[in-house]
């Protein structure tokens, strides 16, 4: 049996990375992620890699951009507040095509918000953020054990494709405890011939660099990245079915939401109401594919979110409108309850969405 | 025939963008020969700033990378701690070290970071067209400042190496100008000196040049270079603002 380690969803993340060969921290204090900070301080020093405390969150992920280039695997951690100030370097960093992880603990917002768990940083992680035409992967753990093995995933993905992994968790996994194992953990290892090393005198200067002043120039170069964002699209979606094969009602949640989810369904499943689940693990990619078949089999759909409603425009966008899209939401740090999901369920049965 | 004087090869071929009578061209070359003198083109890492400079990736022949405006330091300290053998250097002008990156150049002073700056003080915006920098004089014209800097309404131009220089951090700080022979030999010498502090393992060197602007001041050349002497430099005197290693010399 493989052996299990009993950790805190945060610190997860910070295991996960080590183990991925990340040996480069650049951080800046932000409740509700601090033990990944905290964990990085720790052990950084003692396996010869750095931690680095920024004078801020715009310093940090600037010296994330600058880490990169170097061809490190790096990474940096905030929440909701922080990620905004880092989206200039989330910018810079897809514009010059170079690879990084990035992990949103998310809290209530806008503006300070809370310190409470939410998932209102969806629009922010899916469709920009920064500046640009640019994309992130968008990895929704929603387990302790996902929290490290996605880590591990987002750290591949970005350097295979030289794009950032952001890592969308929010504030109840990152503090709950549960028990992980690392055995099945993959790393990926990728040449990164454009890195800035030092010429050594032996090849043309490598440039790392998002300025083209010359339009045509911006366009191609724009093109060319959407290229390989459309290879993302179609290899890379992952997502979870959970009692969809006899469905008529399809809930769809990430992260924590999509554990209360579980909880709604059962008892559902139990008053004889067939319902089920997609939990989108990328949230970009989005799983299309998943969504557009279940739209020609079931009669609606409830998505269930800790936020005002963002990822629902997205089930609806992916099942064309097809069938009625349902909101179950909570925010500014608050959860919906297994009844609250159960009675959005009920109605949905008596074709209320 | 013997050969008298060439471009260093830290320099590639492109010509530069800069305007007419731009002192960005000698500072460039300067960075560039001291490259060749201490043999690290191979070794180096430069950080391009926003501002005039902006293509100075262009111009370099070892690794570069183009920061955000303000970020060269943040990302030099990025790179540095994860190549501590490469040499690496920012590029950076008045409003892009004194203003929008205020913080990170404190900072990366402050923690002694082993990185070498050069600091082009024009006391201008130049790519943007002429805005009132930081560093812009009390009473000077620029687009944004037209009736002259009033200093009561947008307070005084900063100086970087004395406010650098009450932190313990840094190893050495200097100002220099390139408005005449004299000044450009010993500017030289300083930003030798700052390539060298780091490759000695000394920390955080940064090099102000002070530097003129014809184009935006509105002056010629000639005069932009007068200009240098007769109002930027009592502003911003010449000189070495903290040597911490010729400090410990003298102490001993």
């Amino acid at each position: 049996m493989a052996q299990r380690i009993l950790m805190k969803g945060n610190e997860a993340i910070a295991e996960a990375a080590i183990r991925a060969g990340c040996r480069h921290y650049f951080g800046y204090p932000i409740t509700p992620q601090t033990e990944i900070a905290a964990y990085m301080a720790k052990k950084m020093p003692k396996i010869g890699g750095v931690f680095l405390q920024a004078e801020s969150e715009v310093a940090s992920i600037n010296m994330v951009y600058g880490a990169a280039a170097a061809g490190m695997r790096v990474m940096t951690s905030s929440s909701s507040p922080g990620i905004s100030l880092k989206a200039e370097g989330l910018s810079y960093i897809a514009g010059s095509d170079v690879p990084a992880l990035v992990v949103n603990v998310q809290r209530g917002g806008p503006g300070l918000g809370g310190i409470q768990p939410s998932q209102s940083d969806y629009f922010q992680a899916t469709k920009g953020g920064g500046h640009g035409d640019y994309r992130m992967i968008v990895l929704a753990p929603a387990s302790v054990q996902e929290m490290a093995s996605l880590t591990i995933k987002g750290f591949n993905l970005a350097d295979k494709y030289r794009m950032t992994s952001m890592i969308l968790a929010d504030g109840t996994i990152g503090q709950m405890m549960e028990p992980i194992s690392f055995e099945d953990a993959e790393i990926e290892v990728y040449e990164k011939p454009w890195a800035l090393t030092g010429t050594n005198c032996e090849r043309k200067h490598n440039v790392v660099n998002s300025l083209y002043l010359k339009p045509e120039a911006l366009e191609v170069t724009n093109f060319e990245r959407y290229e390989r964002y459309k290879i993302v699209e179609e290899n890379e979606p992952m997502w979870e079915e959970y009692m969809m094969d006899d469905a008529e009602i399809c809930v769809v949640a990430f992260g924590i939401a999509s554990r209360v989810a579980k909880n709604a369904i059962v008892a559902a499943r139990q008053e004889g109401i067939k319902v089920g689940l997609i939990r989108p693990i990328t949230l970009w990619p989005f799983p299309k594919e998943a969504l557009r078949k279940a739209a020609d089999k079931v009669k609606g759909f409830i998505s269930v979110e800790l936020s005002m409603g963002q990822m629902i425009e997205d089930v609806r966008l992916y099942t064309q409108c097809k069938r009625p899209v349902g909101l179950c939401n909570r925010c500014g740090g608050m959860i919906p309850s297994p009844d609250e999901v159960l009675a959005s369920i009920r109605n949905a049965e008596k074709g209320v969405f | 025939m013997a050969v008298v004087f060439q471009k260093p090869k830290s320099l590639t071929d492109l010509p530069f963008h800069y305007c007419p009578g731009c002192p960005h061209g000698i500072i460039h070359r300067l960075v560039a020969e001291v490259m060749d003198e201490l043999g690290i083109e191979g070794k180096a890492i430069g950080v391009a700033p926003v501002g005039c400079a902006v293509m100075a990736y262009d111009y370099f022949t070892c690794d570069m990378i183009e920061a955000a405006h303000g970020r060269a330091p943040a990302v030099a300290t990025g790179i540095k701690r994860c190549r501590p053998e490469n040499v690496v250097f920012t590029y950076q002008g008045d409003g892009d070290l004194a203003s929008i990156g205020m913080a990170e150049t404190v900072h990366a002073a402050a923690r002694n970071e082993n990185i070498t700056v050069i600091f082009v003080n024009n006391a201008i915006y130049g790519m943007t067209g002429g805005q009132m920098a930081p560093t812009s004089l009390p009473g000077q014209v620029t687009q944004t400042s037209p009736y002259g800097r009033d200093v009561n309404h947008c307070g005084w131009p900063i100086r970087v190496c004395e406010l650098l220089s009450s932190l313990e951090g840094p190893e050495y700080l200097a100002r220099v100008a390139v408005n005449n022979v004299k000044n450009v030999n010993a500017a030289k010498k300083a930003i030798k000196k700052a390539f060298m502090n780091q490759i000695e393992g000394k920390g955080f060197s940064l090099i102000e040049v002070v530097s003129a602007c014809p184009t935006n001041w509105g002056m010629t050349p000639q005069k932009a270079l007068e200009w240098v002497e007769s109002d930027m430099l009592p502003y911003y005197p010449i000189g070495v603002y903290k040597d911490r290693s010729a400090a410990k010399e003298d102490a001993k």
